[in-house]
């Protein structure tokens, strides 16, 4: 037993021009503006072409659409998740929510869509934050579960009570222009509400948002009102979802309860689990990758449900940090084998 | 009369569909929301095994609730204890479990025909001018002795001892030996055969769907949240009182409303007490 174990392990360190770009100095070669402007120009430009790469086949533009919809909730959840503390299993509500006030305020009072997608978001978001202001003293599991039951709640109360045009919906809500419009609107809302977003987390408020998330009894000590601030999380994210569901109903002319079914609740945390959770760019990624793979598979019905939720478990066990965080290692650092 | 029966039968069928959630849930704090999956799944294997290998009725239900067990364990074994402790995660993964396997059946055998188990007895009695079918009264009887059983188990075996055990302080538990992880393994296959049980005692009563797979979880999650996350007495009385409450609002208002009432009770328990009614956790843990 004399030979002695040779063990390694792996180093990770800092690439030069990262630590560099990380100063004041940022600015000082086009190699570091490259550097930190890349990958941003690399997402805005490419879901700015996208539109127009497939304007040959206008179906994949409707998927297109879909697309920023979804990530439009990712982003809410891996916002209310990763920085407020809420784990929210019930994105359908807010897409229901903001589809049917569009519908209705298009149906009933006769607004034009510029109109009624602005005001959707408001009041939409206003309607998820009263709703769920009750359950906002829960935590951890307690708010998950109340979270995932509203949805249900809702689609079943519209049935039961048989309001809003019962199991039908709302029909002849006004489409939009043409698809352009639509397509262009719907990746603007992604991109700043994407950018904003990351500006926000890193603002004061954001800086309460991430307090309440790791000690709400410290932050309640030093005197500020945690209910308020997660109300204001949750005012964000439902914003941003029926911000979404308004698009939705205007893009199929139609509002009804399967707005509230289980794909919305389902889809953004897949994606936000496959791209990275706390990233807010995560699940943008999450959602490029996996709702082209649930149209492929429109075909086999509900098995894309299943393969969902098998990408999703297999995810959530092996790879838990998600392709964003991963490539953003690779991008930012380097690894190395070491004696030790 | 009648909704005194009905409510009863009703109230044993939730406490049934529950106890395997909630015993999941005290002995390992894992909310496991895969168990309307693993009720769903019992019904097909059950029926496959009925229909396709022509097994007498009996040697199906005990071959399909051992193959459950052995699906719970594996379940536990290889995706849950990965994650465990972290709830978010852990709530996420079995849902995602739950899914696929629902979703799955949906797809592979569930679609377009119709199965069903035969029932236990045919014929009917009638209980002071109430009809009710015999296959109704024997759910409330093994209803019955499940909780009987469950409750010796627990209380006079040492491996009930040894989950009890588990359930009130894991660390404890573990210096004095007892190997937390596998019980939480046999907790899961524990869990899974109560579905079984659950699903092999009330399927024949309706069809076996896909749909039945998410109403027995929100039926579970309701019973237990209400009872209490992890308390069985509370469970079974959870169930009592959703169950008549159940009955009486189909009785008055009609049958739309009977999950409604089930999803109120929820939010109406976890905004007031979310501890439930016989929950053990302490307040802070769960609401600020």
């Amino acid at each position: 037993m004399e030979a002695v174990m040779q063990s390694r392990r792996k180093e990770r360190v800092d690439r030069g021009i990262k630590v560099r770009t990380d100063g004041v100095y940022a600015v000082s070669s086009w190699r570091e503006i490259t550097y930190l402007v890349a990958p941003r120009l690399l997402l805005i430009g490419g879901l700015v072409f996208l539109p127009l790469m497939f304007s040959a086949v206008p179906y994949w533009q409707k998927v297109l659409s879909i697309i920023c919809i979804y990530s439009l909730l990712a982003i809410s959840f891996d916002f209310l998740a990763h920085f407020v503390g809420l784990v929210s299993l019930g994105g359908a509500l807010y897409i229901g929510i903001g589809a049917y006030t569009a519908a209705l305020l298009n149906t009933h009072l006769g607004l034009p869509p510029i109109l009624t997608i602005p005001l959707a978001t408001i009041l939409g978001g206003g309607i998820c934050t009263l709703l769920l202001w009750p359950c906002l003293p829960l935590r951890g599991v307690y708010f998950a579960i109340v979270s995932l039951m509203f949805p249900l709640l809702a689609a079943r109360v519209i049935e039961a009570l048989d309001i809003f045009g019962g199991t039908d919906g709302i029909l002849g809500v006004a489409g939009l222009p043409n698809k352009w419009v639509e397509m262009y609107v719907l990746l603007g809302a992604v991109l700043i509400i994407l950018f904003g977003l990351r500006r926000l987390v890193n603002e004061d408020v954001g800086l309460v948002f991430r307090g309440v998330k790791d000690n709400d009894q410290a932050v309640k000590a030093s005197g500020i009102n945690i209910i308020t601030f997660k109300a204001l999380g949750v005012f964000i994210a439902s914003a941003m979802g029926c911000l979404g569901g308004a698009m939705l109903s205007h893009l199929y002319m139609w509002a009804g309860i399967s707005q509230f079914a289980l794909d919305f609740s389902i889809i953004p945390i897949a994606a936000t689990v496959v791209g990275g959770g706390g990233t807010l760019a995560g699940p943008v990624l999450g959602c490029l990758l996996l709702v082209p793979i649930s149209e492929l598979l429109r075909d086999f019905g509900t098995l894309r449900i299943a393969v969902y939720a098998v990408i999703l478990c297999a995810f959530i066990v092996f790879k838990s940090e998600g392709l964003m965080v991963y490539g953003s290692r690779k991008y930012q650092q380097f690894e190395r084998w070491v004696q030790i | 009369m009648e909704i005194l029966i009905y409510g009863l039968i009703n109230s044993v069928s939730l406490a049934l569909m529950a106890l395997g959630f909630t015993l999941v849930y005290g002995v390992s704090r894992l909310p496991n929301f895969a168990h309307g999956s693993l009720y769903v799944t019992v019904g097909f294997i059950t029926w496959l095994l009925l229909n396709r290998l022509g097994l007498p009725y009996p040697v199906a239900m005990l071959i399909s609730l051992g193959l459950i067990a052995l699906v719970g364990a594996a379940t536990y074994n290889f995706i849950l204890v990965r994650i465990r402790g972290m709830a978010i995660s852990e709530i996420i993964a079995s849902y995602a479990i739950g899914l696929a396997i629902l979703e799955g059946l949906r797809w592979g055998g569930l679609k377009g025909t119709t199965l069903t188990l035969p029932v236990f007895a045919q014929g009917s009695v009638d209980i002071l001018g109430v009809t009710v079918d015999f296959h109704r009264l024997l759910v409330i009887l093994l209803g019955a002795l499940l909780v009987g059983g469950l409750w010796l188990f627990v209380n006079h075996t040492k491996l009930g001892l040894a989950l009890k055990g588990m359930a009130q302080d894991e660390r404890a538990a573990l210096t004095l030996g007892i190997d937390s992880d596998r019980m939480a393994v046999f907790s899961m296959a524990l869990g899974a055969v109560m579905a079984g049980l659950a699903a092999l005692v009330l399927l024949p009563l309706g069809n076996i769907v896909v749909e039945s797979g998410y109403h027995v979880l929100i039926m579970a999650v309701a019973v237990c949240i209400v009872g209490g996350l992890g308390s069985w007495t509370g469970a079974v009385l959870a169930a009592f009182i959703i169950g008549f409450a159940q009955i009486l609002t189909t009785a008055w208002m009609g049958p739309h409303f009977q999950v409604v009432v089930a999803l109120l009770a929820i939010i109406v328990t976890l905004i007031s007490r979310p501890s439930g009614l016989f929950g053990r956790q302490k307040e802070l843990e769960e609401r600020v």
